[in-house]
């Protein structure tokens, strides 16, 4: 019925107003980075969700296999002397 | 909103055992899966039908209330109007793109639509006669809409989740101008608040139709829940429903258009008179009111837009090659 082709697709990401760094909030198609960024203020601020937006092809983004994620992640959850409560402090040292 | 269970029974392939008991593992544990995750080939399948189902019924749903924008009686519910069948095409966006993460595009969900092959949720395929309907339409089907989506804030499927906690957060305006508008007219003048009766009349049935048939028919409740996919039941939901609006046509001075309608002490539940399935059936076959109309109007805005879609693309590909030179 339709041989269009297809829109590019794009992530969106926006910093609230808050002062945060800028966060995914989703995606979005759209030809290209002029048309995808008035596309994401439409779609993603209409209630003044923030006020910077990032937009990225999506096929620009390398993501971690998550068959992966034992071999990578796994490694730091016994190196539990990277957190502070770790290491034992006196009370009458007070707060450090 | 608006999914409903009007899907037919998946047929389960047999699968990899070991991969589905771990997939279930991790379901148990409140975990939610991710789009680059292993899932059964059933559960992928259901969640791209209910999505797309829910967010062809986002952008058909922008067809009875666009009939009355040029039409509002002020320009504060023009606006209100306005911003509402917008945050409803939004909706349709999120949805799209949640069930783009599954690998089907977004060009091949829209020729679902357009050729009658996807469903979408039945009440919008009833009209808008009347300025009460959109009064109707806010206070009761986005109310029912609302019932259906806050548990699926909570979903399995991380994508469709986050894409419904937006959803949520927009929907409850939807909801509030809808019963300001009943509330402006059954306090105006006897025609108005006779508009308001007829509204309420029309809309009542369509929107408890909305939860989709009673558990015992519905075709596969049980996955669904198993997956946590689905949190309640068609029938818990719309009882949810009922117990919320009863109370709210009481404070509007409305009846609801239903003589069997009674509370029961023991329960504390209010219980409904017969839901008249065959209408149901009937307009999930086409045969609505306002089925024809609602796919040819889609038809038409997707074939008047296909120049602006070609125009943007031949003039991003005109741009690439001066963006690498530059």
């Amino acid at each position: 019925m339709m041989s269009e082709h297809p829109m590019p697709l794009w992530e969106v990401f926006i910093r609230s107003r808050t002062g945060q760094s800028h966060r995914h909030v989703g995606s979005l198609h759209a030809a290209d980075a002029a048309l995808a960024l008035q596309a994401a203020r439409d779609v993603y601020t209409r209630r003044g969700e923030g006020n910077s937006i990032w937009v990225v092809p999506a096929a620009s983004i390398t993501a971690s296999d998550p068959a992966e994620r034992g071999m990578l992640f796994e490694p730091a959850e016994s190196k539990i002397y990277r957190h502070p409560t770790f290491y034992t402090i006196p009370d009458d040292v007070g707060h450090m | 909103m608006y999914t409903q269970a009007l899907n037919e029974r998946e047929t389960v392939g047999p699968g990899e055992p070991v991969a589905d008991a771990a997939f279930q593992a991790r379901i148990d544990a409140e975990e939610r899966i991710e789009a680059n995750d292993w899932m059964p080939e059933a559960y992928r399948r259901t969640l791209i039908r209910q999505i797309s189902q829910h967010a062809h019924s986002e952008i058909v749903g922008m067809l009875p209330e666009g009939n009355w924008i040029t039409r509002a009686p002020s320009l504060r519910r023009k606006a209100a109007l306005l911003a509402k069948v917008q945050d409803e095409g939004g909706h349709g966006l999120y949805l799209y793109a949640a069930a783009e993460t599954l690998g089907v595009t977004r060009e091949a969900l829209v020729e679902q639509l357009l050729d009658g092959r996807a469903k979408y949720s039945s009440i919008f395929n009833y009209p808008t006669s009347s300025w009460a309907d959109i009064g109707a339409i806010g206070w009761l089907v986005d109310g029912a809409a609302i019932m259906n989506q806050i548990p699926l804030c909570h979903c399995s499927y991380g994508p469709y989740a986050r894409a419904m906690v937006r959803v949520c957060k927009e929907e409850s305006f939807h909801q509030r101008q809808g019963f300001e508008i009943m509330l402006t007219l059954s306090r105006g003048s006897p025609a108005q608040r006779a508009m308001a009766q007829d509204a309420l009349d029309r809309w009542w049935w369509p929107s408890l139709m909305m939860f989709g048939p009673p558990d015992g028919e519905s075709q596969h409740s049980d996955r669904s829940m198993q997956w946590k996919i689905k949190r309640f039941t068609n029938d818990a939901l719309r009882q949810k429903f009922v117990d919320a609006t009863v109370p709210q046509a009481r404070v509007l001075g409305l009846a609801i258009p239903d003589p069997a309608l009674r509370f029961d002490a023991a329960t504390q539940h209010w219980v409904h008179g017969p839901i008249d399935w065959e209408e149901f059936r009937q307009v999930l076959a086409g045969n609505g009111p306002c089925n024809r109309e609602r796919l040819a109007a889609r038809r038409r805005a997707h074939q008047a837009g296909a120049w602006v879609r070609e125009a943007a693309l031949a003039h991003a590909a005109k741009q690439q090659p001066a963006a690498r030179a530059a």
